[in-house]
């Protein structure tokens, strides 16, 4: 009775954890892309306010997830996370590194209006946002493909172990498929000229993302049946991942930007769900020999600490759920750059000028469509 | 250096900036919440001026604070993989409280307050501003609690070698943890009162916007008189607490090498540069108060350094457990006598402004721009104080710190990422300071911002 309890609660809490980075890749995800695409769809100050103010009330919030989840897992799988963060250790500074510096540039960049000042934080957003999205993607992949990991539970590889074929094939994915989700995501959510822009990008990004997607997802599913043999469920959730990466890459951008998000989000969950159903029930595979995989049962914490945060998790995530949503709501209007491109440089001249001013823009906007 | 010292520098340096920011983020968020409302409920145009200009140097805080944090989670399993192995039952739960209740509620509603000025009501951007300051002291909450474990480990019991939690209720009530929370807390009312004060000082001195700096310093007068009581009851309580949990730091804290009874107070000591130079070569001493700060008599007996060494040598085997005594003795030092210039500074700011004259005292004024810079002394000493006096256990009584590190990080790879860390800090460190004080010196709009109604948010505060 016992064990089952905790063999249950384990799962529980890998399912916890899944939820906790699919959350974290879909929302960071479009902040992501919106970040590698500052410069190349703002052509001029106005427009890259107006980007980096569709996701200014966001960016830092979504970020949390991430924090959440590392949180969970110290919490609900120690020894996952000390193996983990240990043997990850350079990328994991590299992340770190991408993160600092893109937090950072969005609170610098209005600081200033030297176009130097300006163009460095700006190159700082992009490059954070490209970095981070190519590690992670580079990290899951080891995950999902093991590691080589000795009877200690220490990663015995270096980051070259990481850089491996299959590892860059996730990298690139990710970097690819968080272009197109941002671009989807600034097609919904600016005015101007800024979403025919994006579509722009999203014409070859989404179709790019879907193709690498899919060759990393049939790599994955061959790459499963080596270690472990062929799971049906892996394959079938992979083939609608694939449908979904499919349907992004072709989906009606002009009439229909909620939609359009609203896939390219479900592509990405898929992918991941796909990702961690062949993961389970290991957590970090040994590629040195299967006696040490890392799994659900071999690093998790006691029952009674895993009771004790499912307890806390059931409370809060519904609360955190609600007004998540519901400050996405209030920032549900798109954000355009005419409201910003004004002679005067002092924001709060633009409110003196009224109500037609900045973001939510009281007037009709002829663009305008509620957020997915 | 081997890779264990690396990764304790790297702990050292990460934590100790990104201190430097939470206490004055936790504070003027608290401060700026207060102005607003103020102003909500008054209406008075002054106080939206200060939630402006305040806030603005707010968001700069929170932005290298928040950013730095990241780290704090990280590197527990980068560095530290064995502690994180032993510790995860428990130590874990209050990071992942942390991030859920704390992190989410501060974040969301940053942005939030940040963009939505104007866009929502008067009351619900009010609100929001509460929010943060409510979670960014929550955050703080979690975090002391799974410090405060690590000071005086409650609530388990030992399975398989390994600390099992047994009640997640007693590792947060942890006596340890509340009154370091308080201590905390006390300490964000410091720092940003000071600092606010010492912004204002600057102003008044070249006599700009007298009356709304006036106004900024009668709002943070109360909040630093109220730190300083505060946190010298939680400083007390917290010495009593030591006395019984961790007597070996309280005595390198005194440089107290032999026992006493009755005990002396250190006021100044010298003695040879080791880590236990078992005994002090010259001390000034007042009979009598370490016993009656410590023990609450006025001849109660303080254990030495070489009584404890001795008894912990019978406990736990041969071993050094004793910290470097001169590292905690002068952070403890520093932490008390500039915390006494805080204690007297904001008795003259308060005799000050009971006579009318914080405008015109120009002493008070240039004293108050150095006595901004205190609390960030004060605060990164006591973590100091806190840290190295534990060593050397990572847990107390648990798990030394020598035992903790990660085995396969090899010293190339700590000391890569200390070296990177540090540029990136002291890069990012060095931009927010400069912002900081160009924003400061600027001074308060002239004009408040418009209050805005629906459909014309006011953009004062964002990027």
């Amino acid at each position: 009775m016992h064990s089952v309890d905790y063999s249950f609660l384990q799962a529980l809490w890998f399912i916890l954890i899944c939820i906790l980075w699919i959350g974290y890749f879909v929302l960071e995800g479009f902040d992501f892309g919106v970040g590698m695409l500052l410069r190349h769809l703002g052509h001029n100050d106005a427009d890259r306010r107006a980007i980096i103010h569709a996701i200014g009330p966001m960016w830092d919030g979504n970020e949390v997830w991430l924090l959440t989840a590392g949180g969970a897992t110290f919490a609900a799988f120690p020894l996952w996370y000390a193996s983990m963060f240990s043997g990850f250790y350079i990328a994991l500074f590299l992340v770190l590194f991408a993160l600092i510096i893109r937090g950072v540039a969005f609170e610098f960049w209005g600081k200033d209006d030297r176009p130097r000042w300006r163009a460095t934080w700006e190159w700082a957003i992009v490059i954070g946002s490209f970095l981070a999205s190519l590690l992670f993607g580079v990290a899951w992949a080891n995950i999902v493909h093991g590691v080589p990991i000795n009877a200690q539970q220490n990663f015995t590889g270096n980051l070259f172990t990481l850089l491996n074929p299959y590892a860059l094939l996730g990298g690139v994915t990710l970097v690819l498929l968080f272009i197109s989700h941002g671009a989807i995501y600034l097609n919904m959510k600016t005015g101007g000229d800024l979403p025919e822009r994006a579509r722009g990008v999203a014409k070859w990004a989404s179709p790019a993302a879907a193709v690498v997607g899919i060759a990393f997802l049939v790599w994955t599913v061959i790459d499963m049946n080596d270690r472990t043999g062929a799971s049906v469920a892996v394959a079938i959730l992979g083939a609608i991942a694939a449908v979904l990466l499919a349907t992004a890459a072709v989906s009606e951008l002009g009439r229909r930007p909620g939609v359009a998000f609203g896939i390219s989000t479900a592509a990405i969950a898929m992918l991941f769900v796909t990702l961690f159903v062949d993961l389970f029930p290991n957590v970090m595979p040994s590629t040195t020999s299967s006696l040490y995989n890392l799994t659900i049962a071999n690093t998790s914490s006691s029952s009674k600490t895993l009771a004790i945060m499912a307890v806390v998790a059931v409370v809060m995530v519904p609360i955190v759920l609600a007004y998540t949503a519901w400050s996405y709501w209030v920032f549900r209007k798109r954000v355009s750059p005419e409201d910003f491109d004004r002679t005067t440089k002092n924001p709060l001249d633009l409110v003196g000028s009224g109500g037609k001013s900045a973001g939510t823009g009281a007037g009709p906007d002829p663009g305008s469509a509620p957020a997915g | 250096m081997t890779a264990l010292d690396l990764a304790r520098l790297q702990f050292a340096t990460t934590t100790i900036f990104h201190f430097l920011f939470v206490p004055l983020s936790i504070g003027l968020a608290f401060y700026v919440a207060v102005n607003q409302t103020l102003h909500y409920r008054t209406g008075k145009e002054v106080y939206a001026r200060q939630v402006h200009f305040w806030g603005r140097l707010m968001l700069l805080s929170f932005a290298v604070g928040v950013v730095t944090g990241i780290i704090q989670e990280f590197q527990f399993g980068m560095n530290w993989s064995e502690y994180s192995r032993f510790v995860g039952d428990i130590f874990g739960a209050p990071l992942a409280m942390e991030a859920l209740i704390a992190f989410f509620m501060e974040s969301t509603f940053l942005g939030f307050w940040i963009f939505a000025k104007g866009r929502v009501s008067p009351k619900t951007h009010l609100v929001s501003i509460w929010l943060v300051s409510i979670g960014s002291a929550l955050s703080a909450f979690f975090i002391i609690a799974a410090n405060s474990w690590m000071q005086h480990p409650v609530g388990y019991k030992m399975v398989g070698g390994k600390p099992h939690l047994t009640s997640i209720w007693a590792v947060i009530t942890n006596n340890t943890a509340i009154a370091a929370y308080i201590h905390v807390l006390a300490a964000a009312a410091l720092t940003a009162s000071l600092v606010t004060i010492g912004v204002a000082g600057y102003h008044l001195r070249r006599e700009h916007q007298v009356d709304a700096f006036t106004t900024a310093i009668k709002v943070a007068l109360p909040i630093l008189c109220i730190g300083v009581v505060v946190s010298f009851l939680a400083g007390d309580q917290l010495a009593r607490l030591l006395i019984k949990q961790q007597p070996m730091k309280m005595a390198a804290a005194e440089a107290l090498f032999n026992t006493e009874k009755p005990a002396s107070m250190s006021l100044l000591a010298t003695g040879d540069f080791t880590a236990n130079p078992g005994h002090t070569n010259r001390d000034l001493k007042i009979p009598h108060v370490l016993s009656l700060l410590a023990t609450r008599s006025w001849d109660g007996q303080v254990l030495g350094v070489n009584q404890l060494q001795k008894q912990y040598e019978a406990k736990y085997g041969p071993g050094r457990y004793y910290p470097y005594v001169a590292v905690v003795y002068w952070s403890y030092r520093i932490m008390v006598y500039l915390f006494l210039a805080m204690a007297i500074f904001a008795l003259v700011g308060f005799i000050l402004w009971r006579r009318g004259k914080l405008a015109v005292s120009r002493r008070f004024q240039r004293i108050a721009i150095w006595m901004a810079v205190t609390p960030f002394l004060v605060n990164t000493a006591g973590w100091v104080m806190t840290e190295v006096g534990r060593q050397p256990w990572i847990v107390q009584g648990l798990m030394l710190t020598r035992n903790a590190n990660s085995p396969l990080v090899t010293t190339a790879q700590v000391a890569g990422t200390l070296i990177g860390f540090t540029l990136i800090f002291t890069a990012i460190g060095g931009v927010a300071l400069w912002l900081f004080l160009r924003e400061a010196r600027k001074g308060i709009h002239e004009e408040a911002p418009a209050p805005g109604g629906p459909g014309a948010p006011d953009l004062s505060l964002a990027y």
